[in-house]
């Protein structure tokens, strides 16, 4: 018996290349449809809930968007938002900006690690609300307090991050710019510093989660303006659940974005490899 | 030399000429590679000590570049920059030229702005070769540098570094466990045994390049090593 085995490229085979084009473009509007379908049947639902229940404290997906409007006219929006966006700004940029210096040298320089790192560890599960009375004491109502409370929620996973990553960056690398004479100061700028960036992105991804979360509840004592102060305000003057949500959601779509920015930034950071 | 309290090599006693091509031959684990890193300077000996042109090895040195398995390249670099990431001390033109060299003599035209998880294995390796002939050393220490490519791309790489260690006449030291590989490469085959190693045999390869795989000299060759580790080339 006699088997045939034949390959052959058919022109099927060939407009193949369509096919793909095809399949990516189908990935795409999936990409977006699918979380939009998502969006539109969670907020259905939420409406009929609402109807359905006759509750009188929790809006209506219909009153939400009314407040924002209502925000919106007020300029209270745009002044929250704003508010909000600068204090995050300024404590988490001054997180990266202490944060992974020192995490590279205390990933760096063994020593120095060992002496740091319990300090570190002890400081790092104490959740940065904690701090909150102390921060009130210190920096009385200004933007001082929540600014410290950001800086202290992402300044330790950064430095966890970079030390951990300079630890972990592959020996062949260090060998091979010893090797080409490198001096110290070189081959952290050239080798140690390229080769930890991927981790230190996605710690900065990290600790900005942490940080968003901080910031709205920092915001419900230390200040009177910002996301934070909107939710804890309208119920306060006036049970106005409606501005409740209105916040959550609005706190919740800032951070979606801004995550996104992030991730752009990460993959960024890590395309090379 | 001790690792711990582990003897990994004894009484390694070697000299290797000008532009001499020489495998190390050994079983996993014997402790060649640690051979290869003592020699390179980066580990310090606990007796003995190696010597080049008469100066004693105290830490590595861009005169001598140690090649990795294709694992060593900076994946953040393309392979220009990779090739050129020893010449930062010459000027920018030089540098220019130096690369285009060895680009062109590892064979890469065309993927010089490529990142290296965009080149093959075997592309890897011609990448870190290149890298390491660029600030053009006197000696290569190759550290199993074609383990991790497939059998076909081994075969060739085999024979652009005799191509290579032809034209521009380097000493090079090559770490390996695979017999034929040494004996199709080295002017010497230095046979170690297994830990604590130390120098079973030196085996002169007499067999001028470009070396015909079927000849009787080299498979006499090839089965005199085979018997000297103590296996039957039969399976």
């Amino acid at each position: 018996m006699k088997k045939k085995f034949e390959v052959r490229s058919s022109n099927e085979e060939v407009r193949g290349g369509g096919g793909i084009l095809h399949s990516s473009f189908a990935l795409r509007t999936s990409n977006l449809l699918l979380p939009l379908v998502t969006a539109a049947s969670s907020i259905l639902l939420w409406h009929a809930a609402v109807r359905f229940s006759g509750t009188k404290i929790f809006p209506s997906p219909f009153d939400v968007a009314r407040a924002i409007g209502q925000l919106a006219d007020q300029s209270l929006l745009w002044r929250y938002i704003g508010d909000s966006l600068a204090r995050v700004a300024c404590g988490y940029s001054l997180a990266v900006l202490l944060g992974v210096p020192l995490g590279i040298l205390l990933g760096w320089y063994p020593d120095a690690g060992r002496a740091v790192n319990p300090l570190i560890q002890i400081l790092r599960p104490i959740s940065p609300l904690a701090w909150m009375p102390l921060a009130v004491i210190w920096f009385g109502v200004s933007n001082v307090a929540p600014i410290f409370l950001i800086f202290l929620a992402s300044f330790f996973p950064i430095v966890v991050a970079a030390t951990h990553g300079v630890r972990t960056v592959p020996p062949m690398f260090l060998q091979a710019g010893r090797n080409f004479g490198l001096t110290a100061p070189q081959l952290m700028s050239r080798v140690v510093v390229p080769a930890v960036l991927p981790r230190i992105a996605i710690g900065l991804r990290v600790a900005f989660g942490v940080a968003w979360v901080v910031l709205v509840a920092s915001e419900m004592i230390a200040v009177d303006s910002g996301l934070g102060y909107l939710i804890i305000d309208a119920r306060n003057a006036g049970k106005r659940y409606d501005l409740v949500v209105a916040g959550m959601l609005i706190i919740g779509v800032l951070g979606l974005i801004l995550d996104m920015l992030l991730r752009r930034a990460e993959s960024w950071a890590s395309e090379r490899r | 030399m001790r690792f711990g309290s582990i003897d990994v090599l004894q009484h390694i006693d070697l000299d290797v000429r000008e532009g001499e091509f020489v495998c190390i031959l050994g079983p996993s684990g014997c402790g060649k590679s640690t051979l290869l890193n003592i020699v390179a300077g980066f580990i310090q000996p606990t007796g003995g000590e190696v010597t080049i042109d008469g100066e004693r090895v105290i830490s590595p040195d861009p005169r001598r570049i140690f090649v990795f398995q294709e694992r060593g390249v900076f994946p953040w670099l393309t392979a220009e920059g990779n090739i050129g990431f020893g010449l930062f001390r010459l000027p920018p033109e030089e540098r220019r030229k130096r690369i285009a060299h060895y680009v062109n003599l590892v064979g890469l035209n065309g993927f010089e702005r490529a990142f290296p998880r965009e080149l093959s294995g075997g592309m890897k390796q011609r990448v870190e070769v290149a890298r390491a002939l660029a600030v053009n050393p006197d000696v290569l220490y190759l550290d199993e540098p074609f383990g991790a490519l497939d059998s076909i791309t081994r075969l060739q790489m085999r024979a652009e570094l005799l191509r290579i260690w032809q034209a521009e006449r380097k000493s090079i030291l090559f770490v390996t466990h695979d017999i034929e590989e040494s004996v199709q490469l080295a002017d010497r085959v230095v046979v170690l045994t297994a830990r604590p190693a130390h120098i079973r045999r030196i085996v002169d390869i007499d067999i001028p390049h470009p070396r015909d795989l079927s000849a009787p000299r080299y498979i006499q060759l090839r089965d005199s090593i085979f018997a000297e580790i103590g296996l039957a080339h039969k399976i």
